[in-house]
C-alpha cells in the first residue's frame, strides 16, 4: 500500500467537505475516484500532497500515511517531490518546453545530465517524438493535449512515487484522452496513480480500483470490474447507471 | 410611440453622440496642439550645440543644455536605484503575502503617497537631505524623485503579479517549489513584461517633475561631478529660461521642452510596443 488514509475529515474554514474517509491506495495500480460534482474528490486528492495547505483557513484531521509515514510530519517540499500532481487544465510555465520539464529538476538541485533526463521524461509522457526538434520553443506553442502531456512529463521528471491526476482529460478531445489513458497504463510499472475523473467510462477503462464518493463520504471502494458490474451500495448503482450525477 | 417622442429620442441621441465625440476629439487635439507648438517653436532652436554645449552666459547667443540632459539622467538613475527596488519588493509582498488588513493599509497609504503634491515631496527631501548637508545636491533631488517612483512601481507590480494565474503557482508548488522559489522563478518572470513597463512609465513620469527639484537639486550652470553638488535638469532649466526676459533663452526653453516631451513619448510608446511584441512572440 502506498497511501493509507484513515478517518480523514477536511474543513474549509467552518465548512466540512470530507467526512471520515478511510481508503488504501495500492502501489503500482491506478485508483480512480468518481462521484458527482462537489462530492469532495478533488479536495481529497489535494490533501494527499498537501496542496490544500495553500488555502487559508483549511485544515484536516485524521491520518494520511505515505509508506507508513505521516505526511504532516514530512517536509512538504520532499512530499511534493514524491507525490506529483497533474491538474485539470494544462498549466505549463511561460518558458520553453525544455525549461518546463527541467524546472522540477533545477529547483531540486539535480546534478546529473539534464538533457538526458528531460528526454527520458518526455519519452515517458509520449511527447518526445513530437517536440524533439522544438525543445526551445515556448510551451504555449503546443496544442492543449500536448501541453497536458508536457505537464505530465514535467511531473514525471522528478521521478515521483505517486502521480495524482485531477481530471486530467476533462479539457481534452477523445483522441488525446485515449493517448493519456494509454500513458497511465504504461506508467503503472514505475508509479502509483490516483485519478479523479468525471468520466465513468474512463474510470471503467483505465483503472484497477475505483472509489465512489458522495457528499464528502466514501460510499464504496473495490476493484473496478466489481464496482461497475456488481456495486454493493444502491447509491453507487444509481450513480453509475446515470440516474443522477 | 408618438411621433414627437420618437423625434425627441433621435435628436437626444444625436446630441449626445456629438457631445461625447467632441469631448474625445478635444482630448486628442490638446495633445497634438502641445506637440505641434513644441515642434514648431522648439524645432527651430534644436541643433547639435544644444546637446553638447554648456549654457553660455547671458548676452552671448548659442550654448546648449548638455549639463541639463546629463543632470536629468543622473537624477533618474538615482531615483531608479532608490525607488524601483522598494516599489518592486513591496508590490511582491502585497500580491503574494499580503493579509487583508495590512494589504489594505499599504495600498491605501500608497495611493495617498501618490497624491501628495510633488512640491511637498520637495520640501520633505529638503528637510531630510538638504538641511543636514547644508547644501543642495543631486542626492537630494534623487531622493525626492525616488520617493515619487515608489507608489507607481508598487501598484503596477502588484497588478501584474495578480494577473498571473494561480494555476501557474500551483504547478510550481506541486513540483516542490517553496513559496519564494515559485515567486522568483515562475511568477515574476511571467509578469516581467508588465512590471518593466510599469517601472519605465514611473521613470518617464518623474522625469518631467520640476517642483521637487527646485530646492533640492536646485540647478547648475556647469557640469556637476559626483552626487554632492547642485545639478541642472531639463524641467528646471525650462522653468528658469522661460521666465527670463531673454529671447535667446526662450528659444532654448522651447527646445528643451521638445526634447523632454520627446524622451517621455519615446519611453511611453516604446515600452508599449516592446511589451506587445514580446507578448505576441510568447504565444497565447
Amino acid at each position: 500500500m502506498r497511501f493509507q488514509i484513515s478517518s480523514l475529515d477536511f474543513f474549509y474554514g467552518a465548512k466540512q467537505a470530507v467526512f471520515g474517509v478511510n481508503l488504501k491506495i495500492p502501489a503500482n495500480k491506478v485508483t480512480a475516484l468518481i462521484g458527482p460534482s462537489g462530492c469532495g474528490k478533488s479536495t481529497f486528492l489535494r490533501t494527499l500532497n498537501r496542496m490544500n495547505d495553500t488555502i487559508r483557513h483549511s485544515r484536516y484531521s485524521g491520518e494520511i500515511l505515505l509508506d507508513g509515514q505521516d505526511i504532516r510530519q514530512m517536509d512538504v517540499v520532499k512530499l511534493r517531490r514524491r507525490v506529483g500532481m497533474v491538474f485539470q487544465r494544462p498549466n505549463p510555465f511561460p518558458k520553453s518546453i525544455f525549461e518546463n520539464v527541467a524546472y522540477g529538476l533545477r529547483i531540486n538541485g539535480y546534478n546529473g545530465n539534464l538533457r538526458d533526463h528531460v528526454e527520458h521524461s518526455l519519452r515517458r509522457a509520449a511527447l518526445w517524438d513530437e517536440v524533439k526538434d522544438y525543445l526551445h520553443k515556448s510551451a504555449f506553442a503546443l496544442s492543449g493535449g500536448q501541453q497536458q502531456r508536457l505537464c505530465i512529463a514535467r511531473a514525471l521528471a522528478v521521478d515521483p512515487e505517486v502521480l495524482l491526476l485531477d481530471e486530467p482529460c476533462s479539457a481534452l478531445d477523445p483522441v488525446t484522452t485515449a493517448k493519456i489513458e494509454e500513458l497511465m497504463f504504461q506508467l503503472k510499472d514505475s508509479c502509483t496513480l490516483a485519478i479523479v475523473t468525471h468520466n465513468m467510462q474512463q474510470a471503467a477503462r483505465a483503472s484497477d480500483f475505483t472509489a465512489f464518493m458522495l457528499d464528502g463520504k466514501l460510499i464504496e471502494h473495490s476493484e473496478t470490474p466489481k464496482l461497475f458490474t456488481t456495486p454493493q451500495d444502491p447509491r453507487t448503482e444509481a450513480y453509475i447507471t446515470g440516474r443522477f450525477g | 410611440m408618438s411621433r414627437a417622442r420618437l423625434i425627441w429620442r433621435k435628436s437626444l441621441n444625436a446630441v449626445m453622440l456629438t457631445l461625447t465625440g467632441v469631448a474625445a476629439f478635444s482630448v486628442v487635439s490638446v495633445l497634438f496642439l502641445i506637440l505641434g507648438y513644441l515642434v514648431y517653436n522648439g524645432g527651430k532652436s534644436l541643433n547639435w550645440a544644444f546637446f553638447t554645449q554648456l549654457p553660455k552666459p547671458v548676452g552671448e547667443t548659442g550654448g546648449g543644455m548638455a549639463n541639463a540632459i546629463v543632470g536629468s539622467l543622473k537624477l533618474l538613475l538615482l531615483a531608479a536605484a532608490m525607488g524601483l527596488p522598494v516599489g518592486l519588493m513591496a508590490g511582491v509582498y502585497l500580491a503574494e503575502f499580503g493579509g487583508r488588513t495590512f494589504g489594505f493599509l499599504v495600498r491605501y497609504t500608497t495611493d495617498l503617497l501618490n497624491g501628495v503634491p510633488s512640491i511637498v515631496m520637495g520640501i520633505f527631501a529638503y528637510s531630510l537631505v538638504v538641511i543636514p548637508m547644508r547644501h543642495f545636491s543631486t542626492l537630494a533631488g534623487g531622493v525626492a524623485l525616488g520617493i515619487m517612483v515608489i507608489p507607481i512601481t508598487l501598484r503596477s507590480t502588484e497588478e501584474f503579479l495578480r494577473s498571473v494565474p494561480g494555476s501557474l503557482r500551483e504547478g510550481a508548488m506541486a513540483l516542490g517549489a517553496s513559496k519564494w522559489r515559485t515567486i522568483a522563478t515562475v511568477v515574476l518572470p511571467a509578469a516581467r513584461a508588465g512590471i518593466v513597463t510599469g517601472m519605465l512609465l514611473a521613470l518617464a513620469r518623474v522625469a518631467g517633475e520640476t517642483a521637487p527639484l527646485l530646492f533640492t537639486a536646485f540647478g547648475n550652470q556647469f557640469w556637476s561631478p559626483g552626487w554632492n553638488q547642485p545639478i541642472s535638469s531639463l524641467p528646471v532649466m525650462i522653468y528658469t529660461y522661460a521666465i527670463s526676459p531673454y529671447d535667446d533663452w526662450h528659444r532654448q526653453a522651447w527646445a528643451a521642452g521638445l526634447v523632454l516631451l520627446g524622451l517621455v513619448l519615446v519611453a511611453n510608446v516604446g515600452t508599449r510596443v516592446a511589451v506587445s511584441r514580446g507578448g505576441a512572440s510568447r504565444g497565447a
